[in-house]
């Protein structure tokens, strides 16, 4: 798999480190436990397109955002953290 | 029939041309007691333990493909109960002692061998942190024993131990009574065993829906038509997360891949499983003499089942770092399975929130061990419409009320579980 880096360019994927789904957001202290949950551990874990974070370790070290197909691994579209919808 | 020396006298006599099918093909009835959503070890043992232990008879075991085709097919066959969480310690030291006396259960060969499990410390640190977890072990009724470099040196001379080592093997501990199994005849002893109790194990039906009304479910829909349940049990690993969905439940889960590998085989060398923590690594030598090799995840989401070729090379560099004679053996194949892994590392057994439906998933990668114990469960829990006191930890609860059950404390990182 080859991640292109918005900041480096087409990298392999072992210059990465993945660090799970992107687009959540953390819930007001006052939302209870059941929307805290739901930001900590619940995840659609789709079959197919999934945005996601990567953190480029042996690189720029930057966090990246990622949408990429859980079945085929074909990525989509790669950019800076919250830039890819 | 029953499987015996003189079954199988007779039946050598006879050219093997009389031997009954192990079960029957079943075509979907139109409803069932219990519909069960994977014909893996833990579906099939569900099935069983509900007809046994539970006198429920109208049961079905749904399977998309073929029975045991999934990750009973896909893992390393490794047993042990060396948990350090007392939860997580009682559930896999219960399922160990049914693994013990499974193959005279089932009246099928399991080739069960209890040849020792081995944990290599390379670090003081590591040291101290297994004598931790192995004292708890033995305070749970869990055997384990620290081994010192000379017990470890002769009980693996294949090992690598020259201290000069970039991570040399100061010792290591063992647990004897764990060891492995043959991973198929779990699959299969159970269906036949399943079947000889009324069980319908019905292959090639995916189930594309479940049905539900008012909270309750009703039934599911499947490529073989629609069948009406009472309840509904889904046991399908890396798949649970699409299961619960078509329920409208969201699960703690992420599916990675894990891969393994097989050498080319040779002499016997290595008579326990050896496996290394830190250098992401597990070995052990089928009865054939191929090495059996694993390793870490992945890392990131992946239905593929196609694993990715750095960890290829970082799983085997480690395994001849340990063992410098297999340095110039092939690998015959490689293959990787679809885990379902939990937000904490430890796995789900339980209702979920709609009435007669209930999970055994998010196995991470210790669902085979866990294979007869989570049979157990989950038939208790379907029976009772509430969990034994086994798996009463292994709720999907726990996520909200905080009662995780994390053996590593790496927070809600399942990639690194």
């Amino acid at each position: 798999m080859v991640i292109k880096c918005p900041f480096c360019g087409p990298r392999a994927d072992v210059e990465f480190v993945y660090g799970g789904a992107a687009g959540l957001t953390c819930p007001p202290d006052d939302a209870g436990d059941t929307a805290m949950t739901d930001y900590l551990y619940r995840r659609e874990n789709p079959i197919g397109p999934h945005r996601e974070l990567w953190v480029h370790r042996h690189g720029c070290g930057i966090w990246i955002e990622v949408e990429r197909n859980t079945l085929n691994h074909v990525i989509t579209r790669t950019g800076p953290v919250g830039e890819t919808r | 029939m029953r499987y015996s020396f003189f079954s199988l006298a007779r039946n050598a006599l006879a050219g093997h041309s009389l031997w009954p099918p192990a079960w029957r093909p079943a075509k979907p009835k139109t409803g069932y007691d219990v519909i069960i959503i994977g014909g893996g070890g833990h579906g099939l043992g569900a099935a069983y333990y509900l007809a046994k232990r539970h006198g429920i008879k109208n049961i079905a075991v749904l399977e998309r493909g073929w029975i045991g085709g999934g990750n009973t097919a896909r893992n390393t066959t490794i047993v042990r109960s060396n948990y350090f969480l007392t939860p997580n310690s009682n559930f896999y030291e219960h399922s160990l002692r049914l693994w013990e006396g499974l193959t005279e259960e089932l009246n099928f060969n399991l080739m069960f061998s209890q040849r020792g499990v081995v944990n290599l410390c390379h670090s003081q640190a590591e040291i101290e942190s297994f004598v931790r977890r192995y004292n708890s072990n033995r305070q749970n009724g869990v055997d384990g024993e620290l081994l010192n470099r000379d017990a470890v040196r002769r009980m693996i001379p294949a090992l690598d131990m020259s201290e000069d080592h970039r991570f040399p093997v100061l010792g290591a501990v063992i647990q004897r009574r764990g060891g492995t199994a043959r991973h198929d005849a779990v699959a299969w002893g159970y269906a036949r065993a399943a079947d000889a109790l009324g069980v319908d194990i019905i292959q090639n039906c995916e189930v594309t829906g479940i049905r539900t009304q008012a909270g309750a479910i009703t039934g599911v829909e499947t490529t073989q038509g629609d069948i009406s349940a009472e309840k509904v049990g889904i046991a399908v690993a890396g798949h649970t997360s699409q299961l619960a969905a078509m329920a409208g439940v969201t699960l703690p889960i992420e599916t990675h891949l894990l891969q393994a590998m097989v050498s080319e085989p040779v002499k016997p060398f290595l008579n326990s499983v050896v496996s290394s923590g830190t250098h992401h690594v597990y070995v052990s030598q089928t009865d054939k003499g191929e090495l059996v090799i694993g390793g870490g995840l992945d890392g990131y989401n992946s239905y593929s089942r196609r694993g990715m070729y750095s960890r290829i090379e970082d799983i085997t560099a480690a395994a001849a770092e340990l063992f410098p004679r297999i340095r110039s053996l092939r690998l015959m194949r490689k293959w990787s399975g679809a885990v379902d892994m939990t937000m904490d590392g430890s796995p789900i057994i339980a209702k979920l929130p709609i009435d007669g439906l209930y999970l055994d998933g998010g196995w991470c990668y210790g669902g085979f061990k866990a294979t007869p114990a989570a049979a157990w469960c989950l038939a208790h829990t379907i029976a009772n419409d509430a969990p034994h006191d086994l798996n009463r930890a292994f709720s999907l609860e726990r996520f909200r009320t905080g009662h995780l059950l994390n053996e590593r404390g790496q927070g809600n990182r399942p990639g690194l579980h």
